[in-house]
């Protein structure tokens, strides 16, 4: 409207009234939808991210391969190219894999078999599985027709096992440190947040400055002191366990200093004041009106910290002190390329990376638009 | 001024004690000390062992008595002595083996800081002021990867190229001549000829970010009344930019530094393990494997120490930047 000149200016179409009057009496978060979705890249992240969970829920089904199936034969493995189209028929194939072995090191040197076509096709019959040790089935939803045929779409490890299925299955994993560790440090850190907000003076004060203590200590190096102190032999589960809480223990600070922030702000606005006058009480007063006015904020925030937490386990997995095996995650995979000669042989052992940065690049995605969305009010 | 910088260091001192509490504390966690290990092996090497013996070396090593004790005995040497404690690995004085890599590590995280900052800082007022062209797509692009890939596979990416492209996998901090020698400023100048790769490699997440916060800020200014007010005056573009907006936005860049810091240390230590570094994290790493605690508990303090100076030196300097501060 800016642009016209005063005399031009008309009333606006119709259904752009309507637009405007729907707008004013939106809800908050229907309004946080409508900002959320004009995000195209926060919109692209989170099916990503929902691919990615939905993927790590049901891996049984979507990887060709169970996570222990391994086959000596096919040791280091090179990824086998997917065709789709044969001779211009709908007939999905790759091909075979052939080796040479090298004379003086015994070495074997693989290459593609052009002589051997291994079909493969979607919902194939293959290994039984129970998803989640619940559901049983038997269909992958894509695989080698012959189950016993060679079909390694990214490469197989050290021991002859297939990188997808793997991939597949160490989302489960490093997908739910992320979130079992961003829940803990939730709970801390709105503990620890609202009571610094709402008490104020000493406390608050005493507050602020164990968190900042806690910023400036380098995390790294504590959370690998405190990931080596877990003796080796620990059953995989408390290893877990251990590793989820140390990444919290670390991480609380960011989410105490949202919820402090949006107490001490929210505590001066009309609404509180007017909800107080009326004879509130206090937990009606903190949970009836407070809270909604910013559970968005602490779901941004949230998100905002899942990709962190993700980050950290692969990297102390990477070292050796996180997780180990036989659990399958992303950082446990990495660790077979820590040997440089490994990787220059076998570069397709450092794909996880890959699941690690598209995944963590459509959280942060999502976190942004999420955080933008949080406060419909603001412009 | 003198009352803010009193205030700002007696946080800074207890910080620092919190945290050697807790580095002590974490260090001792562990079931048994480095007498069980020592006997472990010995038994396994088949040797008799009279029970006496593991009790005497406990007493010889102080581990018979409360943690609190220890703790005041290893804080009480720091401070009078600026003795670290034994390595019992390498069977030798754990302050000289820290000393030895702390340099190393010190220099790559100030030009790791350094390098963050000069490219950061240009390339933000640059997108800020060419919104949407293609270097500020740019920029975009490196804060996000800078975000999502974890500097231990941008290592190993490196790590391969160099290997692809001289046939050899190895990053040193040292011509070979120097690799021995004592610290000298020869040495100096070679570490700085050779750190740079590590240090871009600990930086990229430091540079994305700060990118994008720069970008922002100076957003946030060009926006506001008085620079228009400038240019009205007729003020050149590139002097009226300089002068003003990218003085304000500089503001909360100094601030950053309190996580830069931590974030760059961070990233020493995971870089230096996987190029195998001869600086701090490395060491740290291998301390902390075999439970050479005197040697672990000393790398936590002081690289956690550092950070605090660090944090400490830009809170300063903010305040003197900015009088707002230090006033309120």
């Amino acid at each position: 409207m800016a642009t016209l000149a005063p005399g031009l200016e008309t009333t606006p179409p119709a259904e752009v009234q309507e637009a405007q009057r729907s707008a004013e009496v939106a809800s908050q978060w229907k309004l946080m939808w409508w900002k959320f979705r004009k995000d195209k890249l926060a919109v692209v992240g989170s099916v990503v991210v929902l691919f990615f969970y939905t993927m790590a829920a049901f891996a049984e089904f979507f990887a060709p391969k169970s996570p222990e199936f391994f086959n000596p034969q096919y040791v280091f493995a090179p990824p086998q190219p997917v065709y789709f189209f044969l001779d211009g028929r709908w007939d999905p194939f790759v091909y075979g894999l052939k080796f040479e072995r090298d004379p003086v090191s015994l070495k074997k040197t693989w290459s593609i078999d052009y002589n051997t076509r291994i079909p493969w096709g979607f919902f194939v019959k293959g290994e039984p599985y129970k998803i989640l040790g619940l559901i049983p089935g038997d269909t992958h939803l894509f695989g080698p027709k012959n189950p016993k045929d060679p079909f390694y779409l990214l490469g197989a490890d050290k021991s002859g096992r297939d990188m997808l299925s793997r991939i597949i299955h160490a989302a489960r994993i490093s997908l739910t440190v992320g979130l079992v560790g961003v829940f803990l440090s939730l709970i801390i850190g709105v503990t620890i947040g609202g009571i610094s907000g709402l008490l104020g003076g000493v406390v608050d004060v005493v507050i602020q400055r164990i968190i900042e203590i806690v910023n400036s200590v380098p995390s790294l190096p504590l959370m690998m002191a405190l990931a080596a102190v877990v003796p080796p032999g620990t059953p995989p589960v408390q290893v877990y366990v251990v590793i989820t809480i140390i990444l919290a223990l670390l991480s609380w600070t960011g989410m105490a200093r949202v919820v402090r922030g949006r107490f001490l702000a929210l505590r001066e606005e009309d609404f509180i004041l007017a909800a107080r006058l009326d004879g509130a009480s206090r937990s009606r007063l903190i949970f009836r009106h407070m809270v909604p006015s910013f559970l968005s904020h602490i779901i941004a925030s949230i998100t905002i910290s899942i990709p962190y937490m993700i980050l950290s386990e692969t990297g102390l997995s990477f070292l050796g002190i996180g997780l180990r095996p036989p659990v399958v995650s992303w950082g446990v995979m990495l660790r077979d390329s820590q040997q440089i000669a490994t990787v220059v042989n076998y570069p397709w052992l450092l794909l996880p990376a890959a699941a690690v940065v598209i995944f963590v690049l459509a959280m942060n995605f999502l976190g942004n638009g999420l955080r933008d969305a949080a406060d419909p009010y603001a412009n | 001024m003198w009352k803010f910088m009193l205030r700002r260091l007696s946080y800074a001192v207890v910080a620092i004690f919190v945290i050697s509490l807790v580095s002590f504390a974490v260090i001792q966690l562990p079931p048994g000390d480095y007498v069980t290990d020592m006997i472990n092996r010995m038994r396994l090497a088949g040797g008799k062992l009279d029970p006496e013996f593991e009790q005497r070396m406990r007493e010889v090593y102080g581990f018979d008595q409360p943690m609190i004790v220890q703790y005041a005995k290893w804080m009480s040497n720091i401070l009078t002595r600026g003795e670290f404690g034994y390595s019992f690995v390498y069977k030798r004085d754990a302050g000289e083996m820290i000393m030895e890599r702390l340099p190393t590590t010190a220099v790559m995280v100030l030009g790791a800081v350094m390098l963050t900052w000069s490219i950061a800082l240009p390339l933000g007022v640059y997108a800020a002021v060419h919104k949407y062209s293609i270097l500020d797509y740019g920029a975009g692009f490196i804060g996000f990867f800078g975000l999502a890939v974890p500097s231990f596979i941008l290592a190993i990416i490196v790590l391969y190229f160099t290997y692809r492209a001289f046939g050899r996998a190895t990053i040193g901090l040292f011509s070979p001549e120097y690799v021995d020698a004592p610290w000298s400023l020869a040495k100096l100048l070679d570490l700085l000829r050779n750190m740079w790769v590590p240090a871009l490699l600990a930086a990229v997440t430091g540079i994305g970010a700060l990118t994008q916060t720069m970008r922002a800020n100076l957003l946030d200014e060009l926006n506001k009344p008085y620079v228009n007010t400038a240019r009205a005056k007729g003020l050149s573009e590139s002097r009226l930019l300089w002068k003003y907006p990218v003085r304000h936005a500089l503001n909360p860049f100094v601030s950053t530094i309190g996580w830069l810091l931590p974030a760059l240390v961070a990233g020493d230590v995971i870089i230096s393990i996987v190029l195998n570094l001869p600086t701090a994290g490395s060491m740290l790493y291998a301390a902390l494997l075999q439970q050479d605690q005197y040697v672990a508990a000393g790398f936590i303090l002081l690289l956690s120490t550092l950070t605090v100076i660090g944090t400490l030196i830009s809170d300063l300097l903010l305040a003197w930047l900015d009088p707002r501060i230090r006033l309120s």
